[in-house]
């Protein structure tokens, strides 16, 4: 067989602006069925004629390109590729088909500490880090002061690493990560490290390196909070082609829809259901992602096959904090006896926060008892998405309610 | 547009990358890791590089010069065998983590990308270290054993080399294949054992040539038998047979040079277009 690969080109040109030039990548890696691992199986495999491998495409002629300054984020489910691009990017991996450029000195962060060794000193290991990614002893002299002052651990550094506390391990790495001077950072998930003072620091650091128009990060995160602080362009990635390219508040909120609508919880403890109940259908008719100005609408139909009365429940569910937010119901318009019933509801949300939730419905009797429910797996979802944020950082997510209220301050 | 691209850091073996700044920082540092590593948490520490080859000559000593009484013929025979064995430590120790170094730093290989020949290169540096250490204990025993000072130990560093070729050679070839079916690390230990008594280190060359001169020959073929008998010639004992005065044809007398440099060359190339995919096989 023969081996034909992409390209990966490293270039220095301080006039074009473009850093990281992406162009019809693709790769796929050989899975090995069974014992191909072996020299017995291979050649077990080779008499049979069989393959003794599996190919599975996991990038799929991806197209993009990064400017100089940009933040980009690359979001998307786990196995959708993005730390195969990342790692193609790194050159870790070899492009199979495609070009990929970059332009500028780009250190990768597939992982924290790569080459920590739990024998040496904290400085051996700065060192041998630093090598690894590419930095001879004279460049690593000029950036250790400032790297252990980031990660606080001044006093420790003689001390052999195994006898570090996995945070302070962490910090030092992370702190090689972000002292490290580079063009181009990579970084791969490990923005959530150290504890909460630590954090803030990064989160500073981050802030800052956003304004820099001369450093470049490509950042793979799941959480939608760091891609909507840091980034100014994102990419999600699915099932490896570019789903979307473009803001990360687009990028963001596709994704924790998807997400939303793909993980259904409570599976468990489903009531027993009236076979007398047929044809539950719940429909959308609004948009799936309204603002907190927009109507909310749903069509509920049903056929009841007996003589009950019966009448609709509602609940809105908040997917990601795990909770109801309302719960309503048509007691008061209840339907009598058998029949086709159609019942719509119609409702704004103005006071809620951005929210992903899920209409649950139910059916039931006069008394109140559950006769059928829609499953939550075909249960319609709403990304409720406010418009009238001022500024980020009057988001605050965790909360349910929109900020309201008045404050009244009397200085003497 | 100034493109220069900059194959160095992800193929290998590009001649004028392989001793570049960034590479040359790499490699000390990953030797210097591997020698400060070895002997941590031992009592003995570094004084374990010298009494292992050391206890090893002890046993062979006891065993074939005084028990079998191996070596008669020879002059300085306890230093002709040390000269030997600690030879024959340096190539199992070079090839065998040669062999193994891709696979033992894979965590290295699979999230990091530098010239993976660094990796090579540096586990075998750890046993040319060892190996200086050990010479200069087999040059206190022969002069405490009485031998003379020559001018020819200046070639001794020629035959390291060589020797030093062939297990690189060794490493980058069998290594490439390590990475993907790990058989070849038992089955190179159970070549080295076959190795061990093709190469005349504990048996004189000149009991076989007692019974055929066929089979000397053909033993002295072999580059590895070649490099330890040009040693102990030029540092021990001008008497000791070795290829160029037992080998009358010219073409055969360079024959295990040949070897060594085919080998070097072409394991050079299998390891470079190989090296490509190791992140993925590793």
């Amino acid at each position: 067989m023969k081996n034909t690969f992409g390209t990966r080109t490293e270039i220095n040109n301080p006039n074009s602006d473009t850093v990281i030039k992406v162009k019809d990548l693709s790769k796929s890696f050989k899975l090995p069925t069974d014992h191909s691992n072996s020299l017995k199986g291979s050649i077990f495999n080779l008499l049979r004629g069989v393959k003794g491998y599996k190919k599975q495409q996991v990038l799929k002629g991806l197209d993009f390109e990064v400017k100089r300054g940009d933040f980009l984020g690359i979001v998307g489910r786990n196995g959708s590729g993005k730390s195969t691009l990342l790692k193609i990017l790194a050159g870790v991996y070899y492009p199979e088909q495609g070009k990929v450029t970059i332009n500028g000195n780009l250190i990768p962060f597939i992982e924290l500490g790569v080459g920590f060794n739990p024998e040496l000193t904290g400085r051996e290991n700065v060192y041998l880090n630093g090598s690894l990614l590419g930095f001879s002893n004279k460049e690593m002299d000029a950036m250790y002061d400032e790297i252990v002052k980031f990660a606080e651990l001044e006093d420790f550094m003689d001390q052999k690493l195994k006898n570090f506390s996995s945070g302070m391990q962490v910090r030092l790495a992370f702190s090689i990560a972000i002292k490290a001077k580079g063009d181009i950072l990579v970084l791969d998930e490990i923005l959530a490290v150290g504890d909460e003072a630590f954090q803030t620091k990064c989160n500073q650091f981050f802030n800052k390196i956003k304004k820099d128009k001369t450093k470049t990060v490509v950042l793979v995160t799941h959480s939608m909070e760091n891609v909507r602080q840091y980034c100014n362009r994102a990419i999600l990635i699915d099932n490896g082609t570019i789903k979307i390219n473009g803001s990360p508040k687009d990028v963001a909120n596709m994704y924790s829809l998807e997400n939303a609508e793909r993980y259904s919880d409570n599976k468990k403890d489903r009531p027993k259901t009236s076979e007398f109940i047929k044809d539950l259908k719940v429909k959308l008719l609004g948009s799936k992602q309204p603002n907190q100005k927009d109507l909310v609408e749903l069509e509920i139909s049903y056929n009841v096959l007996n003589d009950t009365d019966t009448f609709v429940g509602l609940t809105l569910w908040d997917i990601n904090r795990g909770q109801a937010i309302m719960n309503s119901n048509s007691k008061h318009k209840i339907c009598t006896g058998r029949g086709k019933k159609t019942i719509t509801f119609k409702t704004e949300l103005p006071e809620i926060n951005d929210s992903n939730i899920r209409v649950n419905v139910s059916i039931r009797n006069q008394d109140g008892i559950i006769l059928t429910y829609f499953p939550d797996e075909k249960s319609p979802t709403i990304a409720l998405r406010r418009d009238d944020y001022k500024d980020i950082s009057n988001k605050t997510t965790d909360a349910i309610l929109f900020r309201r209220g008045d404050f009244n301050v009397k200085e003497n | 547009m100034t493109k220069t691209p900059v194959h160095g850091r992800i193929t290998t073996m590009n001649i004028p990358h392989i001793f570049n700044k960034k590479n040359r920082v790499l490699l000390s540092e990953l030797t210097k890791t591997d020698f400060k590593l070895r002997y941590q948490g031992s009592v003995l520490g570094y004084l374990w590089a010298l009494l292992r080859p050391l206890m090893m000559f002890a046993i062979l000593y006891i065993v074939f010069a005084k028990l079998l009484r191996f070596g008669n013929d020879i002059p300085h025979y306890p230093v002709y065998l040390l000269a030997g064995t600690t030879i024959w430590s340096f190539f199992t120790e070079c090839t065998s983590q040669g062999i193994q170094a891709m696979v033992v730093r894979g965590d290295l290989i699979r999230k990091i990308s530098f010239p993976k020949y660094i990796v090579v290169v540096s586990a075998t540096l750890t046993a040319v270290i060892n190996m200086i250490i050990n010479l200069i204990v087999v040059i206190i025993f022969a002069l405490i054993n009485g031998v003379e000072p020559s001018w020819t130990w200046l070639l001794v560093p020629f035959s390291l080399i060589e020797l030093y070729a062939l297990s690189l050679g060794i490493s980058f070839l069998l290594g490439a294949i390590n990475v993907k079916y790990r058989d070849i690390t038992s089955i190179w230990d159970v070549c080295i054992q076959a190795l061990f008594y093709a190469v005349p280190i504990i048996y004189p060359v000149s009991m076989v040539a007692s019974s055929s001169v066929l089979a000397a020959r053909i033993i002295l073929l072999n580059p590895i038998a070649q490099t330890i008998q040009d040693i102990r010639h030029n540092l021990i004992t001008h008497e000791t047979i070795t290829t160029w005065n037992f080998i009358d044809n010219h073409f055969l007398q360079f024959l295990p040079i040949l070897i060594i440099i085919i080998i070097l060359i072409s394991a050079s190339f299998y390891f470079r277009k190989k090296s490509k995919t190791f992140a993925e096989d590793v």
